[in-house]
């Protein structure tokens, strides 16, 4: 049966996108064929993934491929819990599109989108299942490409052609360190079966194991969006259209999160310590740097990416902790640790997915993605609003919601780990655990800016002022995945049962039982004497109160309540100009790192008879974008330079480029002949 | 199990009606006794809680720029504060609570309240309100490491984040937090305290100055009964993180229950200690000059400092 309703999905979705690509001069029947295939595409592989997950793994080989580059997948607990949130994800974003698409009827060619579009989905289903080399690296390729095509979808502006084709360098930078570890595994093991990689890498020699390691941090690094390598992500995800983006952020980046849990958990057996703080470190850093480098932006959506780059860091952290106590022997705090990072996966593809969309509907609807031209948005877009109110309260970890539960249950691993050694690497974990919570507390921060800016007070520019509510289906997309933030919050007690096949398999042990207590209202990380937290008990509590008290207060204060203006220092009546902007607002922060982002700003008055009376101002202000410039600027002049000596043997004589295939060959030859 | 939820229940209520009763008491005490160490006169105790009647009656003015956010922020402070408040242990050494969640929960329930605090403030249009949510926000979070570096030290200790383990580890060892890494933990949260609960030297409760107000910057258009439950919140917010700080690193006085005489013993031994922290604060305040808002990261630098001392004297003593 689960192969059954798998391959059904697939096919709906290859079939929905050939038949938008035929319907592509008929714009409204491309456009439904291809949310409708989408989204029967998306339940279909929910509800296969969802009964894998606790099955025993089903194997499917498709009928085509030879032995060795066979079409196989294989769905394992692992592959399945990825399976689900994609079809979690996918299913809202499908419904979304029905009325995101409309707009573009007529002026794009939806029959291309809709190809891409459910291309991309079954791409990614494949990804997560694929169980040989060759056949993953072709989902991969095909997942990067489609994702390439829909991010510079709109390709009349130049912003989408720059940022489609740093992507698609990056990518394809990442999946060379990957085609490389891949083949130093093959070599091992001598067959291109992920069955046949299981703790293999652990039987390398150190050196050779830490290599393929790197490699493969690296590689899936650069999907995942992994400091240093993140910096195509805050360039692609903004300028694709806005179902795109929360798939991008929601899903596709956590492609690179699956990689490395199958990698880690594994083609490794127990790990050497280094590897776990390697990842741990970089887990903080990416956590940190994602956090203060949003926090600088005005552009609504770029600061939904740089917030994945943050949450990718969150992950990492509990992987990183799970690896660390693999390594210290200790499977039962590395399963809590990698529950972390797992649930917090889902979690943030629901969250940020949802945010995406309302960001979506703001963008369509005051087209314009500067939030300083936004505002007063809640009256107008009571739904959105309150949908991205969800959203915003749930990535910045805030009770009782789904962030919560998982930034939680990362501090416990975090905190476990003080005690499973004696060596100085213990420091790691409280220090990992405060700079988390410097994170949540500036992500806070960051969707104070997010949501107040562009929803509340007064609307800053004449779009925001004529705003229009989104459709019912980008409605109703928004509110299942706000639905999805609550119910995963509330739910999370019964929801940890589905990890208990996932941490069999990777680690030996079940967690689940050791973590709910009195009878599934409170969560407890399973270790000795570790607290406890409720979130259906504070919800509970809560809505109590709120019925009990807040409601009946409320409707006798209304009628002594009054509207009047807000004080405007004697100033006649306030506007918008007087509002904080969010520039304004991340001003101290700008001032207290500034060592960081080392800001210029430019003001310039003109003034006619005093400088106290300017007439305009014109003020700009930057930060330095530090990886760019010192990193990957210096860079990409090497290659430059070390290609324009390479012109030297490029003559263009067909003779020399002969010699050079001939020189090649002979030397292939010797070498296998030697080896 | 019947009984055991009962048992909850009546303690919750009972400590539920002390932290709402006596957070204003607080509040006034530090004002009282501010005055007469400035040689003023000053209100007496009580000022609070007429204050709080008398904004109970009144009625009140909405901006007509907000929307439904600045209405539902001062219940969203008030609960959130509250719920907070019975997930410590104040009288009984059992938290009514801790089931619910430990010392992490206490603090994302508080910022909950402040997240939704700074959003109202946003809300009302006028540049102060926006000027308080960044500055709060801010502020907020440059606290937050000192504070989890100073919890996590705590925590160890007790092995949990649940603070009816954390007060029932320091109950068995009495003179527990003369060990340096509790009086470099005790320093780095007591610093946080005084940031978060926007006292001298951060931010100065009682003034109204645009330049140099945070907190009450942000709360500028409230009026009537919101003012009242949003200023209530406060000071139950204090009340709270002074009942955290005194009784995680010397909970002396702790009862094993709530019930019988020894909750009365246990109240009294409460009121001490908090009347003692109360001074403490008082003289911070007196003697110290509010500082710029640019030296602050300076002051919670030195609380991340003392938090890092913490720990590593955790395994060096």
């Amino acid at each position: 049966m689960i192969s059954g309703l798998f391959l059904s999905g697939i096919i709906i979705w290859l079939a929905g996108a050939m038949a938008s690509l035929a319907l592509w001069r008929k714009p409204v029947a491309a456009r439904r064929v291809a949310c409708a295939a989408a989204l029967a595409g998306s339940l279909l592989d929910l509800s296969a993934s969802a009964f894998a997950i606790f099955s025993s793994p089903t194997a499917i080989s498709l009928p085509f491929g030879n032995p060795i580059f066979s079409w196989a997948v294989r769905i394992d607990p692992l592959s399945a819990y990825f399976n689900v949130t994609l079809g979690v994800l996918a299913a809202a974003v499908s419904l979304y599109s029905f009325g995101y698409l409309r707009e573009m009827e007529g002026r794009r060619n939806l029959g291309a989108f809709g190809f891409f579009f459910n291309l991309l989905l079954m791409s990614l289903a494949l990804v997560f299942t694929a169980s040989n080399v060759f056949f993953f690296l072709v989902a991969w390729e095909v997942m990067a490409l489609s994702a390439f095509c829909l991010v510079s979808f709109e390709h009349e502006k130049k912003e989408a052609r720059k940022a489609g084709v740093l992507f698609l360098v990056m990518s394809h930078a990442g999946t060379g360190l990957l085609l490389i570890a891949f083949l130093m595994l093959t070599s091992a093991s001598g067959s291109l079966d992920f069955s046949s990689f299981h703790l293999l890498a652990s039987t390398m020699p150190p050196l050779r194991q830490g290599a393929v390691f790197l490699l493969f941090l690296f590689g899936f690094g650069v999907k995942a969006g992994l400091v240093p390598v993140h910096i195509w992500l805050p360039e692609a995800h903004p300028v694709a259209p806005s179902n795109v983006s929360a798939l991008m952020s929601g899903i596709v980046i956590k492609t690179g999160i699956y990689g490395m849990a199958r990698v880690f958990f594994d083609f490794y057996g127990p790990p050497p310590l280094w590897m776990g703080t390697v990842v741990l470190a970089l887990g903080v850093v990416s956590a940190l740097l994602g956090v203060l480098y949003a926090l600088m932006e005005h552009d609504l959506k770029r600061l939904l990416a740089w917030h994945s780059i943050e949450n990718i860091g969150i992950i990492l952290m509990g992987f990183g902790a799970a690896l660390m106590f693999r390594a210290l022997g200790q499977p039962n705090l590395a399963a809590l640790a990698l529950i972390a990072g797992l649930y917090h996966t889902f979690n943030h593809a629901t969250f940020k997915g949802l945010l995406f969309l309302g960001a979506g509907s703001v963008v369509q609807s005051t087209h314009t993605r500067n939030m300083e031209k936004m505002g007063g948005l809640i009256r107008l877009m009571p739904v959105t609003a309150i949908c991205f109110l969800v959203g915003a309260v749930a990535i910045s970890g805030l009770p009782p919601l789904n962030g919560f539960v998982s930034e939680w249950l990362t501090y416990q691993a975090l905190l476990a780990g003080f005690g499973t050694t004696q060596s100085l690497t213990r420091l790691m974990f409280p220090i990992a655990g405060s700079l988390l919570a410097l994170t949540a507390a500036l992500a806070a921060a960051c969707f104070v800016k997010a949501f107040a800016i562009p929803f509340l007070a007064l609307p800053r520019s004449e779009q925001a002022a004529d705003a229009r509510e989104a459709s019912l289906s980008m409605r109703a997309g928004m509110a299942m995945l706000a639905v999805g933030c609550v119910a995963l919050g509330l739910g999370a007690t019964w929801l940890m049962r589905v990890f208990d096949p996932i941490t069999q398999q990777a680690l030996g042990v079940s967690a689940s039982s050791a973590m709910v207590m009195a009878r599934g209202l409170a969560l407890s990380p399973g270790t000795a004497h570790g607290g406890t937290i409720s979130t259906v008990g504070m919800a509970l509590l809560f809505l109590f109160a709120g019925a009990a008290f807040a409601l009946p207060l409320a409707i006798r204060w209304r009628r002594r309540s009054v509207r009047g203006p807000a004080w405007d220092c004697g100033l006649p009546g306030l506007t918008a100009d007087n509002e904080y902007t969010a520039t304004a607002f991340s001003k101290p922060l700008r001032m207290i790192f500034s060592a960081l982002y080392r800001p210029r700003r430019e003001i310039e008055a003109e003034y006619e008879v005093s400088p106290y009376y300017p007439s305009a101002i014109r003020f700009e202000s930057e930060i330095e974008p530090t990886f760019e410039k010192h990193l990957y600027e210096p860079l990409r002049q090497r290659i430059m330079a070390s290609a324009k000596r390479m012109k030297a043997i490029q003559a263009g004589s067909i003779n020399a480029y002969l010699a050079y295939i001939f020189i090649t060959l002979i030397l292939l030859l010797l070498f296998g002949v030697r080896g | 199990m019947t009984e055991l939820i009962m048992t909850r229940i009546i303690e919750s209520a009972a400590q539920l009606f002390l932290l709402v009763a006596l957070a204003p008491l607080v509040t006034g005490v530090i004002r009282t006794l501010k005055a007469r160490l400035q040689t003023r006169r000053g209100p007496d105790i009580f000022q609070p809680y007429r204050d709080l009647f008398k904004l109970f009656r009144k009625g009140m003015v909405t901006p007509e720029t907000a929307s439904w956010i600045f209405a539902a922020t001062p219940w969203v402070v008030f609960f959130s504060t509250v719920l907070a408040g019975l997930m410590i242990p104040m009288v009984a050494a059992d938290a009514p609570l801790g089931l619910f969640g430990g010392v992490l929960a206490v603090i994302y329930l508080l910022g909950l309240g402040r997240f939704f605090l700074a959003l109202s403030g946003l809300d009302t249009g006028s540049s102060f309100g926006g000027l308080g949510s960044s500055r709060e926000m801010t502020i907020s979070a440059l606290a937050e490491p000192a504070m989890m570096l100073a919890i996590f030290t705590v925590a160890i200790g007790a092995g949990s984040t649940g603070l009816t383990e954390i007060a029932g580890a320091a109950i068995g060892q009495t003179w527990r937090f003369l060990a340096p890494a509790q009086m470099f933990a005790f320093a780095a949260l007591a610093l946080v305290l005084i940031a978060e609960t926007g006292r001298i030297p951060v931010d100065n409760p009682a003034t109204h100055l645009e330049l140099t107000m945070i907190h009450e910057a942000m709360i500028l258009e409230y009026s009537g009964p919101y003012l009242a439950l949003v200023e209530w919140a406060a000071s139950i917010k204090q009340l709270v993180l002074m009942t955290l700080l005194i009784n995680c690193f010397w909970p002396v006085g702790l009862q094993p229950t709530w019930f019988g005489f020894g909750a009365l013993i246990g109240i009294g031994w409460l009121l001490a200690k908090l009347l003692l922290l109360s001074c403490a604060i008082v003289l911070l305040e007196t003697v110290n000059a509010k500082m710029r808002l640019f030296r602050v990261p300076e002051l919670l630098a030195v609380a991340f400092t003392l938090g890092s001392l913490a720990l590593v004297s955790t395994f060096l003593f």
